[in-house]
Parts: structure tokens; sequence; C-alpha cells
């Protein structure tokens, strides 16, 4: 037995979940201390099911509290930078593309320092340790105490930023640092920028994790508890503690990990339709799509491994009206002021809840304040709510072959017809707390990426090495090696340069507990 | 006319249309180039006829792989070390530097040589697009050696060939760049002004920023591709451009030969017929057949946008499913004469087909 729970901006939600079967669950709201909303949520799933609590294994949270946090520019700390490159990359200096604003929150304590490897592994440049010292000495003088620190070619050879976090340990005591080969892949700025933020997060990161701690601890839940990441998979609390920018997409992937659950069915379209806007996304293998282009956070160009969303401005409390005869449905939406302005709650707003209210197929609110709307007026926007719901799904799809689509957030009752291009559409029961469902699957992934030599390994060897590499990161993050498989697996041949080499991309996860 | 910050965000994604589905991703070369100006003040940006004839003009590019330069891009001293060590060799001062490449990264990397030395930056380049090779140049093709040139590294450790043909540099550098960490700075075809005048593709560097512009206004007027296609046809080469195809990626084959990415992009139409385009690529986009039938052909540009925004789309985020505008853009006629067609034409990249203007296809 588990429990799931999704501490979002508004609501924090919570599972029971025994055997993939979802025994409870509720919505409470999210409090600004976090813990007494987990604690609220709880105790509501648990209530009379102590008999059953010996059995629980552990408790999953997902959370966008660290997204939203760097995003509003809360709680962020100022960042010693050192990134040892030189006499490389001296032109891209850190955190040149920026915000200005941002850039006032972290500060300039920035150092760059010799070292740094080439492509292939080999030594750019010696790790010039004095200059890190002095560094460190810098940082000292400035009372900063957590750092981010970078190095070129780092996820392929990660000595050198290792070498330099020893050194800083022994010049600066207790400060926190974030090694950016932990957490990005190639693409020094997008790694380094990924690095920054983290660090920048490592005091509320603290704090939050302890709510989730104390709220546990205060119940008497002595299990272990995990904190879903941006791919799905698990990680433990002391590692976001370390890491909370690894949960910076995690709320889309939760969501459709959740449909993934909810439907069992590993690959499937899912649209999750919620009061603004609708979000499209493939499930592949049970983990959403990633997307091959850089998202941007906050303003911050990163590289994180991100699910592949389609959003699109319908949702359950979208603005519908008419223009020169034709129907316009959003982007403007009530959003959570539905219950005040929709017409079927009393309000003067004509929104899709009431459409669908009025076509007969959803019972909410009062439908008798729609009952004088135009039948043929209604049928009009029931065609193109169907119609941009088409759209969506035909966007994301990656073949002409039909899709099963499963729909879940409070907008499903949107639709009540079949879409064409999909195979069926599935409601799963539960669907409004899918997220909450998605955090409490339990699996751990490993990832590498890195380049290897066709020419001098061959193929084969080349991805046995690279899958093995991902296997042992995800047992060394606690995953079972008897239940690892390979999610996915992307090969991109270097341009330009003779020799062969290639970019392997191996992504692999595996149960946490034996099932 | 100063080229500020903002105008090269526009600049880099005119250079990733003219990139032609390769050329890297211009994001680096612009935040090199930002740097470089913020430091450095903007440079001038002059049109060939600004350049005295006996001007002394230098490209300045950078030469590797793409996935390399996005971990490890330049210091800055080695972009002025190519610079300077190729003076040093031809006993020249430069009076100005030129991209030898509008398309991708390196329309960029001269911006910054220019902010870095105080330099003009000539309005012209020597590929009117992105091309593999160092041969691939209309200045070679007229008659201005590609050598001497220098290659430099971030050691500023700093090499200057000298060889007969473009072709035998180009195999040189290229061995020397994977040594030397697959990313050099590269300094070639010292030439006079008036040799600039006559065997350049001139005013690409405002063409890549007009292109830029154009989509980002269009984004703001709701149609991006039609006010791309109005931006091209005002221009004096590049004007006969169409939509060849609306479709989405079905199919994506990929395999390395001799070092170079040969791929396929087979899309099938989005208006419901069973019409479909296959886009061949080697690095940049090489052919568009529809349904076996050549709709466009190097050196035409055969552009890839996103069907909703018009961003260029590189031809290593391609992906299942993706929904794409194919555009086909007449290159300019200075590209399209028999001596060209011999050095960057179909048949220079194992084509069977015979080049035909994208216009009468």
């Amino acid at each position: 037995m588990r429990i799931g729970i999704d501490v979002g901006g508004t609501n924090t939600d919570a599972v029971l979940i025994q055997d993939k079967q979802v025994v409870r669950s509720c919505k409470r709201p999210t409090t600004k201390d976090v813990s007494s909303g987990i604690k609220a949520a709880l105790s509501e799933v648990l209530s009379g099911q102590r008999e059953n609590i010996d059995s629980l294994q552990a408790v999953m949270i997902g959370t966008t509290h660290f997204t939203n946090a760097f995003v509003e520019r809360r709680s962020l700390l100022p960042v010693g930078i050192l990134r040892i490159a030189l006499p490389a990359a001296r032109g891209t200096p850190p955190m040149v593309d920026w915000p200005k604003d941002l850039r006032s929150c972290i500060g300039d304590a920035c150092h760059q320092v010799r070292g740094g490897y080439q492509y292939d592994g080999r030594i750019n440049a010696e790790l010039d340790e004095e200059a890190v010292r002095r560094a460190a000495a810098d940082f000292n003088a400035r009372h900063i105490r957590t750092l981010a620190v970078s190095s070129v070619f780092s996820p392929i050879n990660a000595e050198m930023e290792q070498r330099a976090s020893e050194i800083l340990k022994e010049e600066m005591g207790d400060a926190v640092l974030t090694l950016s080969h932990t957490i990005g892949r190639i693409g020094l700025l997008e790694r380094e920028n990924a690095a920054i933020m983290n660090a920048s997060l490592a005091d509320l990161s603290a704090t939050v994790v302890d709510s989730f701690r104390s709220a546990l601890k205060e119940l008497n839940l002595d299990v272990p508890f995990y904190i879903s990441q941006n791919d799905g998979t698990l990680m433990s609390a002391d590692f976001v503690e370390q890491y909370p920018v690894l949960t910076f997409a995690s709320g889309p992937t939760n969501s459709m990990r959740g449909a993934a659950l909810l439907s069992q069915m590993k690959n499937a379209l899912v649209a999750d339709i919620g009061g603004t806007t609708t979000d499209f996304g493939i499930l592949s293998q049970g983990f959403p799509r990633e997307s091959s282009i850089a998202v941007d956070v906050g303003g911050v160009r990163t590289n994180f491994r991100m699910p592949d969303i389609l959003a699109m401005g319908l949702g359950g409390g979208s603005v519908v009206r008419e223009e020169a005869g034709k129907v316009t449905i959003g982007p403007t939406s009530v959003g959570y002021r539905l219950t005040e302005e929709a017409m079927v709650f009393g309000g003067k707003t004509l929104t899709t809840t009431d459409i669908a209210v009025a076509a007969g197929y959803a019972d909410i609110g009062d439908k008798d304040r729609v009952a004088g709307l135009d039948p043929t007026f209604v049928e009009a926007c029931v065609q193109k709510i169907h119609a941009m719901i088409t759209e969506g799904v035909d966007r994301m799809k990656s073949s002409a072959e039909p899709v099963p689509v499963i729909l879940v957030g409070g907008g499903a009752v949107l639709v009540s017809r079949d879409i064409p291009g999909t195979s069926e559409v599935i409601i799963p029961e539960e669907s409004g707390v899918a997220n909450a469902i998605g955090a409490s699957i339990a699996q751990i992934g490993g990832e590498t990426d890195r380049v290897f030599s066709y020419e001098e390994l061959g193929r084969d060897a080349a991805l046995a090495s690279a899958k093995q590499e991902a296997k042992e990161r995800a047992i060394a993050a606690g995953a079972l090696r008897d239940t690892l498989e390979v999610v996915d697996i992307e090969e991109l041949p270097m341009a330009y340069i003779p020799g062969g080499s290639v970019r392997i991309k191996v992504k692999v996860a595996g149960q946490l507990f034996a099932q | 006319m100063k080229l500020t910050t903002e105008d090269l965000k526009d600049i880099a994604r005119g250079a990733a249309f003219l990139g032609t589905g390769g050329g890297g991703d211009p994001y680096i070369g612009r935040m090199l180039a930002t740097s470089a100006v913020e430091e450095f003040g903007p440079p001038d940006l002059i049109s060939v006829d600004e350049l005295a004839d006996d001007a002394n003009v230098y490209t300045i590019a950078m030469l590797g792989a793409p996935t390399v330069i996005i971990e490890k891009s330049a210091c800055g001293d080695d972009v002025d070390l190519a610079l300077s060590r190729l003076e040093k060799y031809t006993g020249k001062k430069a009076d100005a530097v030129i991209p030898i490449e509008i398309g991708g990264v390196n329309s960029l990397i001269p911006i910054m040589a220019a902010a870095r030395n105080g330099l003009p930056l000539v309005d012209a380049d020597g590929m009117g697009r992105a091309f593999p090779e160092i041969q691939m140049v209309t200045f070679n093709v007229y008659g201005v050696s590609c050598t001497p040139l220098a290659v430099t590294d971030e050691h500023l450790n700093s090499l200057v060939v000298d060889t007969g043909t473009a072709k035998r540099a180009e195999d040189l550098v290229r061995v020397c760049s994977v040594d030397m960490g697959c990313s050099v700075m590269l300094s070639s075809y010292p030439m006079t002004g008036k040799q600039v005048k006559e065997t350049a593709v001139t005013g690409t560097m405002t063409l890549a920023l007009e292109i830029g512009r154009a989509i980002a206004e269009g984004r703001r007027q709701g149609d991006p591709t039609a006010a791309l296609l109005a931006a091209l046809r005002k221009t004096p080469y590049y004007n006969q451009c169409k939509v060849l195809f609306d479709g989405k990626v079905q199919d994506l084959r990929r395999e390395t030969t001799g070092g170079f990415a040969v791929g396929h992009c087979v899309l099938a139409a989005l208006d419901g017929s069973d019409r479909s385009m296959e886009v061949t690529f080697q690095n940049e986009h090489l052919v568009a057949k529809e349904d076996g039938q050549v709709r466009a052909i190097v050196p035409d540009l055969i552009c890839m946008i996103d069907r909703e925004t018009a961003e260029p789309v590189p031809v290593e985020a391609l992906k299942y499913g993706q929904r794409i505008k194919v555009l086909g853009v007449s290159a300019p006629p200075i590209m399209r004469t028999p001596e060209s067609l011999a050095v960057f034409g179909p048949q220079a990249f194992g084509l069977n087909e015979p080049f035909q203007p994208v216009e009468s296809l």
C-alpha cells in the first residue's frame, strides 16, 4: 500500500493506492506552511485505514512548489558560481542570457577558472586548484553559502567538478554545493543554468522537504517518502533536498503517469483538461514523450528532461463568445471563479461548462439557468469544443494510426462524443486526482548521455555500454536490478566531424519494491 | 548601421532559416555576439559599396561539430588570434570582416569578431545560406584563394594553412579540427574590397535580420508564414519563394557516411490527400521531392518551418508527427551559374538530378 500526494498551488490531493487501485482519495486546500495541508489530506485518506497502516510501504509526493517559487522569484538565495572551463567558453559567461531581475536575485559572485575536458573525455586544461581556492575566499568574504559548479564536458567526465567541490568544502565548511553533471546534460550554458537555479533554491528545498517530513512524523507514519521528478521517476527526500530543480516539470508528468495507471495503458495520448487550458501529451511505454527543444523556465533556458506538452486555451472555465456568426472559445477563462461567474452558478459569463450543461451531457450547477440558450448555437459550440480537442490530438499524434485518448482533469466533462483519429476515448474514474496518482507510481530511473566512437567500439558495444551505465545509475538510486527496463534510446550522429562519433542517450527505469 | 543586441535575436532566427536545416544552432553564436557587443559596443554593418576597392577583408567562422560548440564555446581571444595570424602572414591589416556563411551559427561569429576588434562587418557572405565545406563558397568559385588561412583553438594554438586548392584546405583543416577538440576558429579567403564586390552574395546580413523580424512581426499579426514570404518577395534575389508542402513528419531515416549525417524525412500532407514529400538532407537539406518529382534542389534553399509559428526547424530537432511547412526559396543568380553549380550544385553532393530553378518546378 502506498500514498500519493500532489501539492499544487491551490489544492493538496492525496490518494491511497493498493495493488494499482485507488482505495481512497481527497482534496484539501494547500496551506502556506505546506505541512498542515499535507497532514489534513493524509489524515483524510488514512481515516478508517489504521489497521492497514503497517502495510504502508511509502509516501510519494509531487509538487510544483519549486517551479512556482523560481518563476515568481520567491525565496531565492544569492549563488556563488564556479565555472571550470578556461580558456574555453569565456565568450559566453555564466547567466549571459538571464533576465535582469533574476540576475539581481542571484548576484554577481562568479568565477571562471582553468580546467575542463574535450568531447571525448581528454583533458582540455588541468584544473587550476589555486584559482578554486581564491574563488572560495571571495565567496566566504561575501557570505555566500550555496554554490553552483560547472565544468566543460562534465557529463562525460565529472572528476574536475568533484575535485573542485572537495576544495570548496575544505575552504568553506558546510556550503551547499550543486555540481552541474548531477542534474544536466550536454550544453554547458543550459546545464549551468540548471545548477544555478538549483543552488538558489537550497533554503526553500530544505524548508519544504522538512515540512513534508514533519507532516509524516506528526501522523506517526514511519515510512520512506519520495518525491517525483520531471521524467516521472522518483527521488528520495534527501536527494530532493539537494536537487529541487529536478521537480520542475513534475506536474504535467504526474498527470500523464496517473492517466496511465488509471487506464492501465502504456501507450496513449493524454489530454488533461483543466479550468483554463488543455495539456496534450503522449505516453510512450508509460512515460511522457520528451520535448526535443530547449525549455524556458521563468525566462531561463534549460535542457531538462521535460515532457512534450501542447497547451491549448480550452478548459472548463473558457469563455464562449459569438462574433459575426462564428463561435469562439477561450483563451480567456474565468478560471477558479467558475463557481461565481458561470451561468449555471448564477453568474453572467457564458463558459464551456454552461454549454456542456445546456447540451444535456453534464450535470453541474442549475441547468434551468441555461435552458434559454438557442439549441443551434449550443450545438455549434459543442462542435467547436470537439473540433479543438480533435486538433490537439491530431497535432500530437506520431502517426496516422488511431490512438487511444485518456481524458483527465476536471474539464473532462466537456467531451461527450467520439474524437476522430482516436481508437477510443477513456475517461477514468478518479481522474481529478491523476497528479497524486501519478506521483504514487514507484519507479526509479537512470540515464546516460555521452559521446561514443562507433569506429573504435562498434555500435553494439557502444549501446551496451551506455545501457549498462544507465542501469548502474538507476540501481544506485534504489531500483531493483531485475525490474529494470530500457525506456528510451536515442542515437545522434555528430554532424560535420569524421570518425563515427555518436551521442547516445539511454533512459532506464525499474521498480522500487518487489511487487 | 549599428547592430544592437536586439537585432541579434532577429539575425539568429533569420540565420536558422537560411541554415536550411543545418549550420548549427545560432543560439550559442547569438550568446557569443551578445556578450561581445555588450562588452565592446555594437559593430558597424556596411554595404559592399561602402568598401574601398583596396580594403583588406577576411572571413571569420567557427568550424567543427555544433554538438561540441554548445558545450565548449569560443573564448574570444581565439577569434582575435585567427584574424591577427592571417594579418601577420599576409602582412595586411584587416579593414573589415565578412561572414563566410550566413546560415546557422557562422552568421553570428563575425559579429562577435567585428565588435571585439572594432572592425566594420560587411553585409554579404560567401554561401548565401549554409554549406558543409569551406570550398563551397562563391569566393572560391570566382577565383579568390581560400588560403592562406589561419586556424586557432582556445589554447591559442594556431596553424596557417597554404594549399593549392580550397578542397585540399578543407581536408587538412577538418582533420586538424578533430585533434583540436572539434571546435576551432577559422579565418580564410583574404581578399580585397574589389574581390568582395565581384564574388560575394550581397545584402545577406540584412536579409537574415529582415527574415527574423518578419517572423516575429508576423506572429504578432497572426500569420508568420505569410509575413515571411512577403519579406522574401521584397528581396532582390530570394524573391522566388513558395510553400512546397504543408505536412507532418511521417518517417525519418538517418545514416552516417563519411562523417556526414545523411537522412531522409518523409512528410504526409495535412489536407487529407495522399500526397507526400521526401526531403533528403546531408547536414543541410539537399532535395525535396513530391511523389518522386523534384520540387526544389540545392543550391536553392529548402527550409523547414513550424507550420504554426514559422520557427525554423533544424534537422536534429525533426521528429515524428511534427507539423512542418517546407519552403523553397531561390538562391541568388551568382550561385546558380555553371561555375557555382560545379562546386555546390546537386552533383557536388552526389545527387543524380540536374539543378532546376525552384520557380520552374
